[in-house]
């Protein structure tokens, strides 16, 4: 790659610059998280829709269910559209948009915290939920716990990092770097370098994220793209003919049904 | 109009003994697997009893089926679209596994290899769920024949609707058994609730199916299903429910509970009713009157333009002409004595009760009176309002009018044929007060009572021209439906052409002409083709020797070769 990129303090650097290492971790690895994700569903959806599902545990244990989930997907929905904003809104826009860096940033730290709270709390009850009743232990595979590591880790370093930079360092701009990289990622025209000069814990949040987006496709967590969004909008009753096509694959070329 | 057809169930409940075959063999088609060991797609309650789950017809707590909401328009009693999505991560009102019950299974084990000791091992109960020791408190019919109902009677909510008085009475005096299915509805709410859109009706004869493949598990059809017939199985977390045994109708079979059903007391047919009034009717404002919108839906199949309508709609001939047989069409409107089950959930059951007599007649024979007369029975259901109010309450919302006619033309039609039975000169004023005729009076005696197995099953089998569509007859031969030339014979081009028959196919032919003839080994009437494996060793069948020149052996083999008895 050697497209020039611009910094915030006008200085220019190549990507190839950025070295090996931040090449790899920075291009080839959201590179490949990424068509993992997105072959790894294609294939799951194709040859796994009997376990496409959310695999609830409610029938066990209600009570604990009850505070935890809504409190953690209601906050990783939050942090899930404050991410969208953050990273795929470009600076200018917001700043053309009336929205001085201050406002923007008070406003973004304030409610990331709070959700990130959320998010991380709801899954601290889910998980020692998990630990504790003994079905709901029995019911947990392996799959689930490494889902369960990364998932989390991918919070609290997500977490710790916007404390740190803002709360406890006083502030740090990552709509300068990391969104840009970001986006770069999807221009085809990634740029490591921004990257590199990340804070550690934003990096480390990144990275934990990368490896949260190659497992997905294999985890419990494919509900999410199956959220039933479809439901505002259909007919309450489904009325469906009997499928002629037997399993749930189409049969190969020249094994169809005749007559 | 818009014309479909329904199959259906109309269940006999003064035939039903209780036995739970229907629960049995159902569990073992369908439920014997991990994760769903605590469902019961079909399941006897034993009434007054709680049922299965615990107080599942109390909808304050469990929200299930439809209401009207202010505006007179039909909603889902447990919150529309938006508050299914927003309550999407913990379902409020999923009944947890209790109020079903923990299943369990026992240490075995320990009976072999205990080691020798003073005491005889114990094989101590465990739950399938935690897999630790427990104690086993409840399960699906844990109340059966009121065992507990002292303890835990005043938990029924049927008897919660009526009054205190009647409550005590009833408790001492009347019990029935109430088997229960999926009730496959016209207006299933149990699909309207399901946000993935998997739970459909199917277009050809309204069974209500779960699509595992678009199941994504969020539980809100356990919610929305008043009758709480849909489950959740917790190790695939999949919704699952009765299939009204849909490979097994599909080819003309009945479900396996009703096969094995040992009081004979379930009916199969088809239906026909309007789709365009489903709504309508569903929104009827009052509760009471839901009886008889619901029978209103449902379309005569004898009407020519109904008929034409059917045909128009896509509905086979001989669909329709199953329809005009149907036992279960003529139980509902021809005879009127069939009531569904809880209307006012307003989701248009499709599973149908004739109710029991025989509380009435027990209370009428107890006080020494002749229990087959008609005016002491005309009397006493009068005079019984207890078993009336209860049976209203599930079967009418509450309107004893419908209940009271019904048992009344059960009654007369009891002192009717009671006149025949004994060779008197029947009585024609007997039907008359219910407003029957004398035939129509014996036919339905004839169906409650006689009908064999063809006329208490009417089931048009799978489609002929849809054959290689369909599960079973997949690969089937398309002349091979019954009575065609490929059917209990050779095929078109020799005895093993057009491949090999589906097992269940020739199963159910086989055990059809065994149960219709009077021969167990060969039917007299069928041309003949000696299957081994249906043979029991009883008797030789024609056709298993080659005849024997000279002999007139022949004769003996038409006389049907069947049960020989041994001689002395």
């Amino acid at each position: 790659m050697t497209v020039p990129t611009t910094w915030p303090d006008g200085t220019t650097t190549m990507a190839a610059d950025a070295g090996t290492g931040a090449i790899v971790l920075w291009v080839v690895l959201p590179y490949i998280s990424l068509a993992v994700f997105v072959l790894g569903h294609i294939w799951r959806y194709r040859y796994d829709k009997f376990g496409w599902t959310t695999r609830s545990s409610e029938l066990y244990e209600k009570r604990l269910l009850r505070i935890g989930s809504p409190l953690f997907h209601f906050g990783i929905l939050v942090v899930l559209i404050g991410h969208v904003i953050g990273l795929l809104i470009p600076d200018s826009w917001t700043g053309a948009a009336g929205i001085t860096e201050t406002q923007y940033h008070v406003v973004a730290v304030t409610l990331g915290t709070v959700a990130g709270v959320c998010t991380l709390g709801g899954i601290a009850i889910l998980i020692y939920r998990r630990r504790t009743v003994g079905p709901v232990f029995s019911a947990t595979t392996r799959n689930d716990k490494v889902m369960y590591v990364s998932l989390t880790l991918t919070i609290a370093l997500g977490l710790a990092a916007t404390v740190d930079a803002n709360i406890v360092e006083g502030g740090y701009n990552y709509r300068e770097t990391i969104s840009p990289w970001f986006r770069s990622i999807f221009y085809v025209q990634p740029d490591p370098g921004l990257m590199s000069a990340a804070p550690v814990l934003y990096k480390l949040h990144a990275l934990s994220a990368l490896v949260l987006f190659a497992l997905w496709p294999f985890t419990r967590l494919v509900h999410m793209l199956t959220a039933p969004l479809g439901y505002l909008t259909r007919p309450y009753i489904v009325y469906r003919s009997r499928d002629p096509r037997l399993g749930n694959r189409p049969p190969r070329r020249g094994w169809e049904r005749v007559g | 109009m818009r014309v479909m057809a329904q199959m259906a169930m109309v269940m006999n409940l003064d035939k039903c003994i209780g036995c739970h075959t229907c629960s049995v063999t159902c569990k073992q088609a369908w439920t014997n697997r991990t994760g769903v060991e605590y469902v019961w797609f079909n399941n006897v309650e034993t009434r007054p009893g709680q049922g299965y789950p615990r107080r599942y017809e109390d909808q304050g707590t469990w929200r299930g089926g439809w209401e009207l909401n202010k505006r007179g328009r039909l909603s889902l009693k447990a919150g529309g679209r938006f508050k299914k999505l927003i309550t999407i991560f913990s379902n409020p009102v999923l009944p947890s596994l209790d109020d079903y019950y923990q299943p369990w299974t026992y240490d075995y084990e320990t009976l072999t290899n205990a080691p020798l000791q003073d005491h005889t091992p114990v094989a101590r109960p465990k739950s399938l769920i935690t897999g630790k020791d427990m104690k086993i408190s409840w399960s699906a019919n844990w109340d059966d024949d009121l065992g507990g109902s002292a303890l835990h009677g005043d938990q029924d909510v049927v008897l919660g609707e009526i009054s205190e008085k009647i409550k005590l009475e009833f408790e001492q005096t009347f019990m029935f058994y109430l088997p229960r299915i999926c009730e496959h509805c016209l207006n299933p709410s149990c699909a309207a609730s399901c946000p993935s859109g998997a739970i459909y009706k199917r277009s050809e004869d309204g069974i209500v199916l779960v699509d595992q493949d678009r199941c994504r598990g969020w539980r809100m059809c356990v919610t929305g299903c008043p009758y709480k017939k849909v489950y959740f199985n917790h190790r695939t977390g999949k919704a699952e429910k009765c299939t009204f045994c849909f490979p097994r109708v599909e080819v003309g079979l009945p479900t396996v509970c009703s096969e094995t059903c040992v009081g004979r007391l379930r009916y199969i047919g088809l239906v026909l009713y309007d789709a365009d009034k489903v709504l309508e009717a569903a929104s009827t404002p009052n509760d009471t009157d839901l009886y008889e919108a619901q029978r209103s839906v449902l379309l005569d199949p004898d009407d020519p333009h109904v008929i034409a309508e059917a045909e128009r709609a896509g509905i086979p001939r001989d669909w329709i002409e199953a329809a005009q047989r149907s036992p279960v069409h003529a139980l509902i409107n021809k005879y009127k004595v069939a009531l569904p089950l809880h209307p006012e959930y307003r989701t248009m059951p499709m599973v149908w009760y004739v109710p029991p007599l025989s509380p009435v007649v027990d209370a009428v024979r107890d006080t020494g009176q002749d229990a087959e007369d008609h005016r002491n029975l005309f009397a006493a259901v009068d005079a019984l309002r207890i078993p009336v109010s209860y049976l209203a309450e599930l079967f009418t919302a509450g309107d004893p009018a419908p209940v009271d006619a019904v048992l009344r033309r059960l009654a007369a039609m009891r002192s009717y044929m009671r006149d025949i039975n004994l060779g008197r000169e029947p009585d024609a004023a007997i039907p008359e007060q219910v407003g029957m005729g004398e035939e129509q009076m014996y036919d339905m005696y004839r169906l409650l009572a006689l009908a064999k197995y063809d006329e208490r099953y009417v089931i048009p089998p799978a489609h002929a021209e849809q054959a290689h569509n369909l599960e079973e007859l997949a690969t089937e031969c398309s002349l091979d439906y019954e009575g065609g030339p490929g059917m209990g014979g050779s095929g078109p081009f020799g005895e093993a052409s057009g491949g090999a028959a589906p097992v269940a196919v020739e199963n159910f032919h086989a055990l059809r002409d065994r149960q219709r003839s009077d021969t167990s080994a060969a039917p007299v009437d069928k041309e003949t083709r000696v299957n081994l494996l249906n043979w029991d060793g009883k008797g030789a069948p024609p056709g298993l020797f080659p005849p024997q020149a000279g002999t007139p052996g022949d004769d003996k083999a038409v006389d049907g070769g069947g049960e020989v008895e041994p001689k002395p």
